[in-house]
């Protein structure tokens, strides 16, 4: 059908078009002047204002600094650590929870579904949750950050609601031909729900991969730290100097500057590669999330 | 195969609702949950008669509600724009971009604030052209909660309107034609078929930030404030990490955040019953 446009329709398109430019702008800047400083020449970037529209001349020293860190580099291992143990960890158990509260047939279903709907709502607070922890003793262990959050309820919620999709048949069609619920969950129903999954595995990811309130409070060992808790000493508490140690007081000041900016890129680039392969599942997955439990 | 589930919740999650007790107690490690002394509502009762107390609940108030005022309409505007595009490509360009500080970490997000904010910092450099004095942001107690909101808004826009996005996918297209044919602009069509189709969506999404009403995101808080800024920055869950875990004040930083909790489900349950009355949309 072809529409004509009145000239309020125009001006409608054109407003549009505006605000998203600005808007496109406005959140695509801030990443640029990371960018942007982080290979800037620290001398250079300390003694300019405002706004950077490209790298003030070229240096990858920050870059070089940040990889002969030893504390980044723990802190980078720790957190692949805490990110494959504590995933697979999480996608195993929440499969695990959401096959069974999907299936029609299970006794005490909707009492199961309650009870760990209410969690969402209600909840002990941190300080309780902080001396369960320490009672199971995983204070000070990379499993503080992974065992008490193996479940996350909103995503099992998602879960069962895209597994209660797969069609019934072929789950009974597997049982005839000798199928337990491992292989029918295994074998068929994860199988089929991969957009989810993929969606599960992002989500899941950004929470290992961000997370760091919970092992700033379960971990006292330094060299446990997640790259997170580095990242905080050098981004908030400001701290550089254990990685200019060696150069001149001004030097130091000066190159901190720009490792701040290179620390960003480093803990950031990661995910940020990782996310648009997923993303044309994002509108599916929130969609079956929206479902009401 | 429920066992491992079921476990997990039990112990991460009812164990500590159990644990809240120590709100009632005195409670100190020798003696244990059990063995400590109940002191009934003592610790509720100094809580309300602390000086804390109204201003720690006016800061949560004030950023609840600057967050549900400015914070919550702004993804279903952006949604509701997304929509009006006729290009695919400039679509999806926009949700790429929009949806990518959320996936930044919130320490990386506070350290650019900083930066950003402090004296010298570009947005701190832009505010001099317009003629304000150079100055660190985050030390004035009276800018804290925008740099806060509008940094929520910042992160969380293009993230928060997906869920609008996939509600207007499913409005029907025949009633645009519809409206078309009867000739309405469409800026009409937004305000009587986009807007109605989205509506039991908006209800949901709004029932749930009421029941989170006062979970006010003090991860970022504590990133943020410093003792210069607790007058407006200070919330009712920073204030139980303080207490609780850098002072261990264990039972009293519990009493605190059980009250916040109670108030929540409150809430929450109030906003459903509302709004099932009004509009007929429920979470139960």
């Amino acid at each position: 059908m072809t529409t004509r446009y009145g000239a309020g329709d125009w001006i409608f398109t054109i407003l549009v078009h505006t605000v998203l430019i600005l808007l496109v702008i406005v959140t695509l800047y801030p990443l640029l002047y990371v960018i942007f400083a982080s290979l800037s020449d620290a001398g250079q970037l300390i003694s300019h204002k405002g706004l950077l529209m490209k790298p003030l001349g070229f240096s990858l020293d920050a870059y070089k600094s940040v990889f002969d860190n030893p504390a980044i580099l723990k802190g980078y291992r720790n957190t692949l650590f805490i990110l494959v143990c504590g995933v697979t960890l999480n996608l195993l158990v929440t499969s695990l929870g959401a096959y069974v509260l999907s299936r029609k047939n299970v006794l005490w279903n909707k009492v199961f579904i309650f009870v760990i709907v209410l969690t969402m709502f209600f909840s002990g607070g941190l300080i309780p949750l902080y001396l369960v922890v320490k009672g199971v003793g995983l204070i000070d262990s990379l499993w503080a950050t992974i065992i008490p959050f193996t479940v996350n309820t909103f995503n099992l919620i998602i879960m069962r609601t895209a597994f209660q999709a797969v069609p019934e048949s072929l789950e009974e069609s597997a049982k005839m031909d000798g199928a337990n619920h491992f292989t029918i969950l295994f074998k068929i129903i994860i199988p089929l729900s991969m957009p989810v999954i993929a969606v599960m595995i992002l989500y899941y990811s950004v929470e290992k991969w961000n997370g760091w309130f919970y092992a700033s409070i379960f971990l006292k060992d330094r060299e446990l730290f997640p790259l997170q808790l580095i990242l905080r000493e050098i981004l908030i508490a400001n701290n550089t100097d254990t990685m200019s140690s060696g150069a001149a007081a001004a030097e130091q000041f000066q190159i901190g500057e720009t490792i701040k900016y290179a620390t960003i890129m480093v803990a950031s680039v990661p995910i940020l590669v990782l996310y648009p392969f997923v993303q044309k599942y994002f509108v599916k997955g929130v969609m079956i999330g929206a479902v009401k439990g | 195969m429920m066992i491992p589930v079921i476990a997990y919740y039990v112990i991460f999650h009812y164990a500590p609702m159990y644990g809240a007790v120590i709100a009632f107690k005195e409670y100190t490690p020798i003696k244990g949950i059990i063995g400590s002394e109940w002191v009934g509502l003592r610790h509720f009762q100094d809580f309300f008669g602390s000086y804390y107390f109204w201003r720690i609940l006016k800061n949560t108030v004030i950023i609840s509600l600057y967050a549900l005022c400015f914070e919550f309409p702004m993804p279903i505007i952006l949604a509701i724009l997304i929509n009006e595009l006729r290009n695919r490509k400039f679509q999806r360009f926009v949700q790429t971009v929009t949806y990518m500080p959320y996936f930044i970490s919130l320490i990386v997000i506070c350290g650019m604030i900083k930066d950003f904010t402090n004296s010298g910092g570009i947005i701190n450099t832009l505010f001099t052209y317009l003629g304000f004095d150079d100055k660190a942001m985050l030390q004035k107690p009276e800018m804290f909660r925008s740099i806060y909101i509008l940094s929520e808004i910042w992160q969380k826009i293009g993230w928060e309107s997906i869920i609008y996005i996939a509600a207007l996918m499913s409005i029907d297209q025949e009633q645009y034609e519809a409206a078309r044919i009867d000739g309405a602009s469409r800026w009409k069509q937004i305000w009587n078929i986009t807007l109605p189709g989205i509506l039991p969506t908006i209800v949901i999404m709004f029932i749930l930030r009421m029941g989170n009403m006062l979970n006010v995101g003090f991860e970022k808080i504590i990133l943020l404030y410093n003792p210069s800024t607790y007058d407006t920055a200070d919330v009712i869950s920073s204030f139980v990490y303080r207490k609780g875990l850098l002072e261990f004040g264990w039972s009293y930083s519990s009493a605190v955040g059980l009250f916040n909790s109670v108030i929540n489900l409150t809430l929450l349950i109030l906003a459903n019953k509302i709004s099932r009355r009004v509009s007929e949309n429920s979470l139960w």
